[in-house]
């Protein structure tokens, strides 16, 4: 392998490490919100969250560069900001990313809070447990599977991202040509065997991360 | 009763059969279309298509793509390519008729921004470099893309506007991201940029012809239209006048 193929590698963690992050610092309230709030907008709320789900990616990649773009809502507010427009960067790509896999991070998670139920909590309440007392003393311990699958999923998701980085990337070496991009410009150059080793990597990866995520979180997965 | 409803069921089922050999035996055309050449081939098949009776089955995208589907399988009889290397490998490697390749069009390169005024008539803009993003298409894949690649080191200015470079995997991608603005000009097709009225919004420059080798894009027929009457009635159709008026009519020069 040359060392050209490397720099997306690197590149591809770093987007879904990063996003990952970003994805449990967003999508934890969110889920809590969602499993124990019983206002009206929970179906709202909940269907924006999985709208990625059933959205193809050119879609949400289309309006992104839109509204990211300087004439859009999000474009103008970060140049207010004068943080310049996000398409055709990495945190442009990080931002595209934590739409996109938000829903595969927010629903294990609101499984995982749903199962904990009233009870913990009360009990937690009568020995006079604050609510952030509660939730890092009795929450995140009991949905500690939960937050494995979602990370999981998050990351995996954001690793095998396509459709997005296509349509907001650009395409650019070390700032948003990540390894999904890579295979496919491989491919279309004909150039099949660096296309394979890519895509053989990335299969053996996704299969490893699932298959650890079988073998040692089976109960969060059959909640 | 019993009887009646097998009977039913047995008509249904010729009616059925009726219907798929009709649709198995009329006559079409599958024909993949290089991305830039979009907005002519939409005319020049519904008008064949009026002329003949024969239906055409349109498929845009990369050529390199259509490259690698044709090698396996997929059910396209003619091939307008955006290169004239992808036609040649084709034939060299038996999924193209022999002696069928011609161009069919002959591209031109134009930078282009929607916004007025912004791009002058002989490319300043370019050295002036008071812009965040230049796009152009993927110059690995797209011929567009080498041509937009080669116009700028003829120009002594690759490097300079290397770091605001943005890549369209196609050329259609590359024009999205200037006409959403998120790059505020880039190299084009001049078929992509000009109306049927011949008019073009926001401003450009026709890159000379002398800064890029000619964008030669040739048909070839595939093997797997080599049989099919309208397939060939395609091609000629593809090299008569009123097609090649709506060729030149979208800014392509014609081949030979």
């Amino acid at each position: 392998m040359s060392e050209i193929d490397l720099a997306p590698v690197w590149l591809t963690l770093k987007l879904a490490s990063v996003s990952t992050l970003l994805l449990l610092l967003v999508g934890t309230p969110i889920a809590w919100w969602l499993a124990r709030t019983r206002s009206w907008l929970k179906a709202p709320v909940g269907a924006m969250v999985a709208l990625p789900l059933v959205l193809p990616p050119t879609v949400i990649g289309f309006y992104l560069l839109v509204v990211m773009g300087p004439q859009g809502a999000i474009g103008q507010f970060t140049q207010a900001l004068g943080l310049g427009v996000l398409p055709f960067t990495f945190w442009g790509l990080v931002v595209g990313s934590v739409v996109y896999s938000m829903p595969f991070v927010v629903q294990p998670l609101q499984n995982a809070f749903d199962a904990i139920g009233e009870r913990p909590l009360e009990v937690a309440a009568t020995l006079r447990a604050g609510p952030w007392d509660t939730f890092f003393s009795i929450v995140l311990p009991l949905a500690r599977p939960g937050f494995i699958t979602a990370s999981v999923l998050g990351f995996a998701h954001t690793v095998g991202e396509f459709g997005v980085v296509l349509m907001i990337g650009g395409n650019i070496p070390d700032k948003t040509r990540v390894v999904s991009v890579q295979i496919y410009d491989h491919v279309e150059a004909l150039e099949y065997a660096q296309a394979h080793w890519l895509a053989a990597g990335m299969l053996a990866f996704s299969f490893v991360v699932l298959l650890l995520l079988y073998v040692f979180n089976p109960n969060g997965r059959r909640r | 009763m019993k009887n009646i409803s097998i009977l039913r069921v047995l008509s249904a089922l010729a009616l059925l059969m009726c219907v798929l050999a009709r649709s198995a035996f009329a006559d079409e055309v599958h024909v993949a279309v290089a991305s830039n050449f979009t907005a002519p081939m939409q005319k020049i098949a519904s008008d064949f298509e009026k002329d003949t009776g024969h239906k055409v089955i349109l498929s845009f995208g990369a050529t390199g793509k259509f490259y690698a589907q044709i090698k396996n399988g997929a059910p396209f009889d003619v091939l307008l390519a955006a290169d004239d290397e992808t036609p040649a490998r084709l034939e060299k490697e038996g999924m193209g008729v022999p002696g069928s390749r011609y161009t069919y069009a002959i591209g031109t390169l134009v930078l282009w921004s929607p916004q007025r005024g912004y791009v002058d008539g002989s490319g300043e803009v370019l050295k002036k470099g008071d812009f965040r993003h230049l796009s152009i298409a993927n110059p690995k894949l797209a011929p567009y893309g080498a041509a937009a690649v080669e116009t700028l080191k003829q120009l002594g200015l690759l490097d300079a506007v290397q770091a605001k470079l943005v890549q369209g995997e196609n050329i259609t991608q590359t024009y999205q991201f200037i006409a959403s603005g998120n790059a505020e000009l880039g190299f084009v097709a001049l078929s992509q940029v000009k109306r049927e009225s011949g008019a073009i919004e926001g401003s450009y420059w026709l890159v000379p012809k002398n800064l890029y080798a000619p964008i030669r894009q040739d048909a070839v027929l595939l093997v797997k239209g080599r049989s099919s009457a309208a397939a060939q009635q395609f091609l000629k159709y593809l090299r008569g006048g009123q097609a090649a008026a709506i060729i030149s009519g979208y800014g392509y020069n014609q081949g030979n």
